[in-house]
Formats: structure tokens, C-alpha cells, sequence
């Protein structure tokens, strides 16, 4: 089944010749432009093909795959345990999202129980990671607008969530810390204090940046109005995240089917009227401050107990137990060289993540290694959005549209 | 699962059952088997000749959003490729999961994309690792992999590939020095 | 605690400022000569050769180009950040055209679709040029050693390779550290010239030994490294 690549080169020019009729002895015809795959603002290696009819965007079409890894591939290679950093690293701005979507389906399948201590330490990590995410979206976001400046601040919050997380695990970005039952260890000391800081000063950058971008007249004519797109469209299209609720629809899994404990803590949805880029903006923007609320009423009601599951045919028995007991190195032993072993079953667990809903897809077959790994990643879905929401726009308003979409070409290639 | 609370209301076993029955009332041809699993996953298994039929039906039953489209390798288990379509429910938050398999020698099934028009990169990812036609797509190409690239990766007989890892022994006949 | 007020001897002493000044003053004159103008050619005055100090140069302000590929791109994006700044080492200016710019720093694992276009990125950047491996995964496979990913020393000379997944921000900046080294021609042997390394060099089975900056220890004759 092998198309030649003539036959590509023509499928990927859409329209050559544009509606409007042409003056006296004229043709029009639109102008095909290749953005990327090496492109300042194609937000990682996307490659879009552009019909552009003067500066307006006729058509455009992405093309993808150029940081195609294979993870999928890889991850039926390896024990379930060694499947977390590999997935990890698929949204490289999500990891601990990869890392729950994945030991969600996992703990299903095996019908695991995760404590409640951990289930909070997730959820702490998690909104940190969705503030962080936000933030590398915001700074690279203004960049690409021209507001350069904003990616020295935004980059200066991402630090200091970056070293809470090395508290945590040690990494600063793919840090292994969800297992399979629960998380990694427990925080060390000084965590929570530091966290507090952060929280208390959070809000007050979030409002620094507001206003640094809110009440620029450019960045709000480049803004408002561009580019909207209504929300059945982006529903027959399976978008969800932030740009479907900025087009007015609240959907999210945290509250609409909630995870890890999500429904202990009240929070709210910022939810959006137009549609276009600027709502866009805002809903993430605001999703900051709610995170900054959960995470807070987290670290204040966080339990006490185990921080995996005591089941030591999934967790890693503590350390010390294996001087006392033979049970526990054998337990060890078996997980470290094997693995455990999954009961035969497919799981999809859904998840919302900084861009929609990620899910994964886990089949089990009883061996130690998934039989096979995939993940709905946002990204990947979301990109079809790009087209309908750009049609007769302006090329500028393409790069601000795209900025807005959020794209990570690690969720969408895989 | 995390939490055993708050697990939203899925197709139960009887429900399953019953949207299966009305399946079957309507084409009796059309599904193959249900199947109810952990987390209470709910699975109908269909005849890839009418799987549009079933989507229609249960698109008008409620399960308006196509949450993801997915390829399986059931190797060795014949009918050898799975497409899965996980739908779901927003206004009662179901999930369900429609199966759909097919052999390697004629991998064919018509395209979703009529029906959820997002199904277009999903599609196009199953064509381009497992090798499953997609009867109507508008853009039936490669999507990941570069347009000429041949065979299909994510088969369970591919071979997951790689470079030999450089030592010193082995390192002046192989890529690794320029100088 | 007692304060000890004493005048500056020296170097620094206002009564060398003053001649100093004067012996300057003499200078611009044409009044120098003998002995006292050598003495002041050879405090004022830094001679060296073209190369070293094009060297010199080059390698405290390098163009790198923006290509990002995977998550070392964020890492890379952080390295112009405040916190660890490459703006202290001239470095801030990352230019989009290869045609401008001297350094491809390869953050992020390298697909099979991507390769040729990086080729191409890199045959457009004119000389002297460099590269920068980040990662693992562009270093050697890193985590996925797969169907789907090229190594970059297959297509493209590497100068430095930085190891990590994704490097720390400070490691990235060894890296970069490492590479205006070898820019300015101070390159390092690493650990063998710190550790004053004597009889660690390996013989390799045909009986020749490699030299110390370029081959790797613990390699076992017959090429076998079990047990190492």
C-alpha cells in the first residue's frame, strides 16, 4: 500500500487557484508557503503548509512527524515500570501527566488501590506542573507576539517549581515520581514551606502579568476578535482544554469525572464566551490562580499515611525491611528483574491535562510488559482545530492563533 | 483507579446489554460481543463492515464526542488489527468503547471522519502504524512517518529497531568518528 | 576589634597611581624610551596572534541558532533565562537564520523524518561552525533506542556532546563552557589532567594504545565488557 511521492506533493497543495475572479487578462493564484519545520514560532517542529492569498491564510495544513520517537513502540519493549519514563516524555511539558494517565490505567488494570496521602501528593504535583506549563505557554506565547520580556518572568516562576519538584524526586523535568500505587517517597522537609512561599507569591505574579500584557494595546488588538471558533465545531472535532472552554463550554475531567481525589477540593472553572485568542489567553491564565487554590487546600489537608500502595507485588517494599525480612527481598528481587505481572485487560484512563483530556490506552496480556501503550494525547487532537480556526485570517494572526493553541510536538508525534 | 468515589456512571453491565440488544435489533449482524471490564469498562464488539452504523446510533443515543481512535495489535490472536473508538457521553458522562477488527490480508474499514470529523489525524496514525485503510478518508497518507518509509512500525512483528550502543571496540567501524 | 589604617604599598598605592600617570604622560609625548618604555610596553600592552585572538572572540560571542526540538528544548530555554544566564558569556543573541548563525545546538532527539531537514539547516550555516549534541538522545539514542530515531553523530559533526535527560541548565552550560574552550584552543583533557592520570591508558586488542583524550576506560581486550 505505497503512494508515490508525486502523488503526496499534489494532496498536499490544496487550492491553487483562488474564488476571486481576476481583472482583464489576470490570474490569481494563492501562494503556497512552507512555515517550518525549523521555525522560530512554530512552537517545536511543526511544519504547516500555508495557502495564502496576500497576507491572508487561505488554507493550511500541518504536517507532522518530525519528532516522531516511537514511544509507543518502545514502551511495549520495556516492564511497566519502565514504561513511566518513557511516557513521561511524550508532553514534555505535562510529564506528570503522561505519568498519571498511564499508572491510572496500570492501577486499574491491576485493581490497585492508591492512598490517600499520595493521592494528594499528585494532585500537589500536578496543578504545580499545570502552572508550569501555563507559564512556558505564556512566556513563549508573549514572545512570539513580540512582548519578549515575558518570558524572563514567566521563566523565573518555572524555576521555582522546578526546584520543588527536584525536592521531590531529584529531576527537574521527568522526574519518575508517579509510580504504579502511589508516588515515589515522601516530600522531604522544608517542601512544605517552601511550597507556601510560592503559593503566597504565585497570585501576585499571575497579576503582574496581567497586567503587562492586559492593558498593551497591541498585544490586545492582536488579540480580541482573532481567530474564534465556536464550540460545536471544536467538539465534532474532539478538542477539550482550555480552548474548549474558552469557547464557552465548562468541560473538565476534574469536575465532570473526578480523579485523585480532585473532588475534595473546591475550585472553580474559568470558562470563556467568545472563543478567540484572547479568551483563550485568559482561561489559562485564570487556570493558574485555581491552581494555586487546589494546591493549597491540598498541602493543608494532607493526610498522613503511606505514600504507595502496601501491596508489595506492585510497590517497592522500604528498604529497610529487607534486612529483617525474606518475603520483602523477594519481593524486591521479583520486581526489579521482572516486574509485576498485569492480568490480560485493556484500560483507558482519562485524565485533564494543560491541553484537554489526555487518556491512556493500556492492553495487558499477563506478561510483565504492556502489550500495547497509547496515549489520546490533547495536542495531537487540538491540531486539527488549527485549520477551521485560521481560515481568511491574516498570516500574523496564524502565529498568534497557533501560540494560542499551545501545541507540544512531543504529545502530538509521540 | 484513584478514587473509588466519584466514578462517574458507566454503561453497567445491563445497560451494555441492552444498547448491544438494540444493536442487534437493528442489524443483527452487527455486533459481535460485549464486554464488560475492570473500571468498569464497557466494550461492544463489532463487525467492521458496520461499524458506522453502530457509531451512528450510539451518536444519536448521547455518545456525541469521539474521544480517541486507536490502533491494537492482537498478534497472534486473529483478526490480527483492532481499531478502538472511545466514545463518550457528556451530558451523562458515560464512556463506551467500540471494537472493531480486522485481518492483515484486507485491512479495511470506512472512515469516522463523516460522522466526527476529528477523527482525521487519528485515522491517518492508524493507517501509518498498523497499516488499517480507512475507506473515505479525505487525506489517506502517512502522518508520522516519512511519506516513503515501508511497512508499518507498530505491529507486533516489526522490530522495535536501534543503534548499537558505541564502545570503544566497536566504535571505529561505526558511526561514531569523524575525525 | 581594633582598625588598622595603613597606606596602600604597591600595585595599588597612590604614589604608583601618580607615576603611573606620568610615565603615561611621557608615553603620549614620544619622551619614553630605553628601558622605561619596554617596562611600559610590557605592562600595557598584550601581543598575541590573529588566530588567538579571532579565537578569542568567536568564542565569547557565538550566534547559537533557535532549534528546538524535545523536551531539552525547554532546558535550553532556560539557560537564557535569569537564573543561569548565557548572556554572562556573550551568548544571549539566538538568531532563526542558520545563515547568521555559528552554533546548532541539537536539543532533543533527532526523528528519521527530521534528519535531512537538520542536515540541510546545518550545511546552510557557513563557517566556522559548531554543534552541540544536548542530551541523550541526540548524543547517543537515549531512552528510545528505536526505529524512529538517528543519532546525530551519523549525519552531522558533533563538537560537544552534553549528556543528560534533559541536562540540567548548568550542565548545557559546562557543555557550553567546554566548547568556547576548544573555540579558544584551551581545551582540557578532563579528568586525566586533573587526577595527573598515569597508566590509565588502554590497550586495545591489536596491542596499540589510544591517547588519552579521546578513547574510553575499562574495555577489556577482544572488545569483551563483561564484568566491567
Amino acid at each position: 500500500m505505497s503512494l508515490d511521492t508525486a502523488d503526496y506533493r499534489k494532496r498536499e497543495e490544496s487550492i491553487t487557484y483562488s474564488a476571486e475572479p481576476a481583472g482583464e487578462g489576470e490570474t490569481h493564484e494563492l501562494l503556497t508557503l512552507n512555515i517550518g519545520p525549523h521555525h522560530p514560532a512554530t512552537h517545536g517542529v511543526l511544519r504547516l503548509l500555508a495557502t495564502l492569498e496576500g497576507e491572508v491564510v487561505r488554507d493550511i495544513k500541518p504536517i507532522i512527524g518530525y519528532v516522531h520517537t516511537g514511544i509507543e513502540k518502545t514502551a511495549e519493549d520495556k516492564a511497566y515500570w519502565k514504561v513511566i519514563p518513557v511516557v513521561e516524555r511524550m508532553d514534555y511539558l505535562a510529564y506528570y501527566f503522561n505519568s498519571l494517565a498511564f499508572c491510572g490505567a496500570v492501577e486499574t488494570l491491576l485493581d490497585v488501590e492508591v492512598p490517600p496521602r499520595a493521592q494528594y501528593l499528585r494532585v500537589i504535583h500536578l496543578e504545580l506542573n499545570r502552572i508550569m506549563s501555563h507559564l512556558v505557554w505564556l512566556g513563549t506565547s508573549a514572545l512570539d507576539l513580540g512582548a519578549i520580556s515575558m518570558f524572563w518572568y514567566c521563566f523565573r516562576e518555572r524555576e521555582t517549581i522546578l526546584d520543588l519538584f527536584e525536592m521531590t524526586s531529584g529531576q527537574r523535568m521527568h522526574t519518575r515520581y508517579f509510580q504504579v500505587g502511589g508516588v515515589m517517597e515522601d516530600i522531604p522537609r522544608g517542601f512544605a514551606a517552601k511550597l507556601r512561599t510560592f503559593l503566597a507569591d504565585m497570585p501576585n505574579r499571575a497579576d503582574q502579568y496581567a497586567d503587562l500584557l492586559e492593558k498593551n494595546q497591541i498585544v490586545f488588538e492582536r488579540l480580541h476578535g482573532v481567530c474564534p471558533l465556536d464550540a460545536e465545531t471544536l467538539l465534532s472535532l474532539g478538542v477539550t482544554g482550555p480552548l474548549l472552554r474558552a469557547a464557552g463550554n465548562p468541560w473538565d475531567l476534574r469536575k465532570a469525572a473526578p480523579y485523585c481525589s480532585y473532588d475534595h477540593f473546591d475550585f472553580k472553572i474559568p470558562v470563556g464566551t467568545v472563543g478567540d485568542n484572547y479568551d483563550r489567553y485568559r482561561v489559562r491564565h485564570a487556570e493558574i490562580y485555581e491552581s494555586v487554590k487546589i494546591i493549597s487546600q491540598a498541602l493543608e489537608g494532607l493526610p498522613e499515611g503511606p505514600y504507595i500502595t502496601t501491596d508489595r507485588k506492585v510497590a517497592l517494599p522500604p528498604r529497610h525491611e529487607l534486612a529483617t525480612s525474606m518475603e520483602a527481598l523477594i519481593h524486591h528481587f521479583k520486581l526489579v528483574t521482572e516486574g509485576f505481572r498485569v492480568p490480560p485487560g485493556e484500560a483507558y484512563y482519562a485524565i485533564e491535562g494543560p491541553r484537554g483530556e489526555l487518556g491512556c490506552f493500556v492492553r495487558a496480556d499477563g506478561s510483565s510488559k504492556p502489550a500495547r501503550v497509547h496515549m489520546r494525547d490533547s495536542s495531537f487532537v487540538n491540531l486539527q482545530a488549527l485549520s477551521p480556526m485560521v481560515q481568511d485570517s491574516y498570516l500574523a494572526d496564524l502565529i498568534a492563533t497557533l501560540a494560542m493553541l499551545d501545541p507540544i510536538l512531543g504529545g502530538i508525534d509521540r | 483507579m484513584c478514587s473509588r468515589e466519584g466514578t462517574p456512571p458507566v454503561p453497567d453491565a445491563t445497560g451494555l446489554e441492552q444498547t448491544a440488544n438494540a444493536l442487534r435489533d437493528r442489524n443483527a449482524e452487527s455486533i459481535l460481543g460485549t464486554d464488560f471490564g475492570r473500571g468498569d469498562r464497557a466494550v461492544l464488539l463489532v463487525n467492521p463492515a458496520h461499524v458506522i452504523d453502530t457509531l451512528t446510533y450510539l451518536k444519536t443515543e448521547g455518545y456525541t464526542f469521539l474521544a480517541s481512535l486507536h490502533g491494537v495489535d492482537y498478534y497472534p490472536d486473529e483478526p490480527r488489527l483492532g481499531v478502538l473508538y472511545e466514545l463518550l457521553d457528556m451530558t451523562e458522562v458515560d464512556r463506551i468503547t467500540v471494537k472493531a477488527r480486522v485481518h492483515t490480508d484486507n485491512p479495511r474499514i470506512a472512515t469516522a471522519t463523516g460522522l466526527f470529523p476529528g477523527a482525521n489525524f487519528p485515522e491517518r496514525e492508524v493507517y501509518d502504524m498498523f497499516g488499517v485503510v480507512f475507506e473515505g478518508h479525505p487525506d489517506m497518507r502517512r502522518i508520522l512517518m516519512p511519506e516513503d518509509f515501508e511497512g508499518f512500525p507498530q505491529r507486533r512483528d516489526f522490530p522495535v529497531g536501534g543503534e548499537p550502543v558505541l564502545f570503544t571496540y566497536n566504535e571505529e567501524n561505526s558511526y561514531g568518528k569523524w575525525i | 576589634m581594633e582598625i588598622k589604617r595603613e597606606p596602600l604599598s604597591g600595585p595599588g598605592a597612590p604614589s604608583d597611581f601618580r607615576a603611573r600617570q606620568l610615565m603615561a604622560r611621557d608615553m603620549l609625548r614620544g619622551d619614553l624610551e630605553g628601558e622605561a618604555l619596554e617596562r611600559y610596553v610590557k605592562e600595557n600592552v598584550l601581543t598575541t596572534t590573529v588566530e588567538k585572538a579571532v579565537a578569542w572572540s568567536q568564542g565569547n560571542s557565538i550566534w547559537p541558532l533557535t532549534f528546538g526540538l524535545a523536551c531539552c528544548a525547554i532546558e535550553m530555554m532556560s539557560i537564557v533565562g535569569a537564573r543561569v544566564d548565557v548572556a554572562r558569556f556573550g551568548w544571549e543573541a539566538f538568531w532563526a537564520s542558520p545563515r547568521q548563525a555559528d552554533l546548532l545546538i541539537l536539543s532533543g532527539r533527532v526523528s528519521v523524518k527530521m534528519a535531512p531537514v537538520i542536515r540541510r539547516i546545518y550545511d546552510q550555516m557557513l563557517e566556522p561552525r559548531w554543534a552541540i549534541s544536548m542530551g541523550a538522545c541526540c548524543s547517543s539514542m537515549g531512552v528510545f533506542n528505536n526505529y524512529a530515531l538517528v543519532p546525530a553523530d551519523k549525519f552531522l559533526p558533533i563538537d560537544v556532546h552534553v549528556p543528560g535527560c534533559p541536562p540540567r541548565p548548568e550542565a548545557l552550560l559546562h557543555g557550553i563552557l567546554r566548547l568556547r574552550e576548544k573555540i579558544h584552543g584551551t581545551e582540557r583533557d578532563g579528568w586525566r589532567e586533573r587526577y595527573h592520570a598515569v597508566g590509565t591508558e588502554e590497550v586495545l586488542p591489536n596491542g596499540t594504545t589510544s591517547s588519552a583524550s579521546d578513547a574510553a576506560i575499562n574495555v577489556f581486550p577482544g572488545g569483551d565488557t563483561a564484568g566491567a
